[in-house]
């Protein structure tokens, strides 16, 4: 295998894009995955991408646009999933189409070619400039190390908000911050990964570790170490068969998640529950 | 043995909780139409009354999550206001009704209990050995050490109670709340974990308010009964005083005869 493609600045640039991105997609996927919220995430993927053609369209810069969108988003989501007038997937259902007219309305208005958006939508990680990865490396900073300092006010709101907020920690600032923190990862995972499928990269290596382990530290790192390799191997697919990046990024993790559903030690509870408690055993 | 917060001679007596005129309303109904209520330090209060009577909302605007449209609430001696609900709530434990928790999710029990811990530990701050040691204890303390590693999904209703009552012990409270702590639950479980709550309310010299439907276990454990109806607090008194079949009657709009044979059932099961 001729691998001297890695001498280049755009390979390097979409190596550290993936690595980058794989750690930010899967730490914020674990949210996504514990407070059973895959709808909202997708949501705040399309809002991303809506703001995006926005920034396309009226010629500001089409990542100031997605990062706006998401926070615009997130701020409405969060009431409406609280307040549950409506029930949560419902009124996320409506906020989620809603963005996806948006997004198309502005493709639609775009003048001449649509390659910019294109080109958003499906991400295409060769294209990457070293600014795009910097962007991404402070995102990625800025999710883990949130996620470190603030751990278990995190684990809390994420096992139980309402119990969260009764021991005092405060719960609903936790959770908009995660909504938060996903939109920023979405908006920096855009151009590499694609507005369409930036949202598999954080659900399926969340999903796969979230098979494999009773520990939420674990699955934290399991997370970020499959959202890297998904990128790794998908890179590497994608250079070697000459085919779309983010496709063969999003269908690599897809097949890490089977496995790890496959050899998931939790379809083997009733097993698991005969054995003696720790104690006993040693 | 943790110590449990210090009550002086001469201060038993001190108003833990004071709830002036609370109106609590939820969209169109209101939940509590003008609720006053003193507790004083150490009593174990039992509340009871028909489904919709505004039980739980008296509790959650005792740890401060339910929003008062008016009146005042003042818990040990702070009113509540916007800015002060996380310290408060640090001293008041609430075991909220059985929940449903994933079981899958990647928690074990000794972690959950933990949780209590964190209100109290503060932003930046990790878990040391210490508070560790009275994770186990209070573990110890419900009967659930044998658990403690076990992924918190994998338990049964009972164990979860047990276990939301050791995470409320975690935290150290002065004043304990529980949400229907026996519903769901068979009938051993049921006794057993009225019996563990007030164990811990005497050993602990806690302030403790009850919700509950178990009429039958009641008697042993409060010292004044409230009844509720329709959002107002209707009755209270001992429980000797409150739980009798004519008030019963009334409280459920049931018949007296209706009253007495399910209460003969229910001691019978």
């Amino acid at each position: 295998m001729d691998l001297t493609i890695f001498g280049y600045q755009f390979m390097q640039n979409a190596v550290l894009s993936v690595l980058l991105g794989g750690i930010a997609c899967g730490t914020v996927g674990v949210f996504v995955v514990l407070m059973h919220m895959p709808f909202i995430g997708v949501t705040m993927s399309h809002a991303a991408f809506a703001g995006a053609m926005l920034g396309l369209l009226a010629g500001f810069d089409p990542l100031l646009g997605a990062f706006g969108a998401c926070f615009i988003a997130a701020a409405i989501i969060g009431p409406l999933a609280d307040r549950g007038e409506l029930g949560p997937d419902t009124s996320v259902g409506i906020i989620f189409s809603l963005m996806l007219g948006l997004a198309f309305l502005f493709m639609g208005l775009m003048p001449g070619t649509k390659s910019g958006a294109l080109e958003i939508l499906w991400g295409s990680i060769l294209t990457n400039t070293r600014s795009d990865v910097i962007l991404l490396g402070v995102v990625a900073a800025v999710v883990v190390g949130l996620v470190t300092a603030f751990y278990k006010e995190f684990q809390a709101t994420v096992f139980h908000r309402d119990m969260a907020l009764a021991v005092g920690i405060p719960a609903t600032v936790v959770f908009y911050g995660i909504l938060f923190l996903t939109g920023a990862t979405v908006t920096a995972s855009l151009r590499p990964i694609g507005g369409l499928l930036v949202f598999s990269l954080i659900l399926n290596p969340a999903a796969a570790a979230y098979q494999l382990t009773y520990s939420m530290k674990r699955m934290f790192f399991l997370s970020a170490g499959f959202g890297i390799l998904s990128g790794l191997i998908g890179l590497l697919m994608s250079y070697l068969f000459n085919i779309p990046s983010g496709a063969t990024i999003v269908i690599t993790s897809s097949a890490i998640f089977g496995i790890a559903t496959v050899i998931s030690p939790k379809r083997k509870v009733k097993r698991w529950q005969h054995q003696p408690p720790l104690e006993v055993r040693q | 043995m943790i110590r449990a917060p210090a009550v002086k001679d001469g201060t038993v007596s001190k108003t833990m909780i004071n709830i002036e005129n609370a109106v609590v309303s939820y969209r169109e109904d209101v939940a509590l139409r003008g609720v006053s209520l003193k507790v004083r330090a150490g009593e174990f209060l039992g509340i009871v009354g028909p489904n919709g009577a505004g039980k739980t909302t008296l509790l959650t605007i005792v740890n401060g999550l339910g929003k008062l449209l008016s009146g005042q609430v003042t818990i040990l001696g702070e009113h509540f206001d916007p800015n002060n609900g996380h310290s408060i709530r640090k001293k008041v434990g609430y075991v909220a009704q059985v929940q449903n928790i994933d079981p899958r999710m990647p928690m074990s029990v000794r972690e959950v209990v933990m949780v209590g811990r964190y209100g109290l530990l503060g932003l930046l701050r990790r878990p040391a050995s210490h508070d560790w040691e009275i994770v186990d204890e209070v573990l110890e303390m419900v009967g659930m050490t044998e658990l403690a590693r076990r992924p918190i999904g994998h338990l049964s209703g009972g164990e979860q109670q047990r276990v939301a009552i050791a995470r409320c012990l975690a935290q150290e409270p002065q004043i304990f709340l529980l949400d229907e702590p026996t519903a769901s639950l068979d009938w051993r479980a049921k006794t057993d974990i009225l019996e563990l709550v007030k164990l811990i309310h005497d050993s602990r010299n806690l302030t403790t308010l009850v919700v509950t439907h178990d009429l039958s276990a009641l008697p042993l454990a409060c010292d004044r009964v409230v009844l509720m109806k329709e959002g107002h607090i209707w009755g209270e008194g001992s429980p000797e005083e409150t739980l009798t079949d004519d008030k019963l009657s009334e409280l459920y709009d049931m018949p007296t005869a209706a009253v007495r044979a399910r209460r003969a059932e229910t001691t019978l099961a």
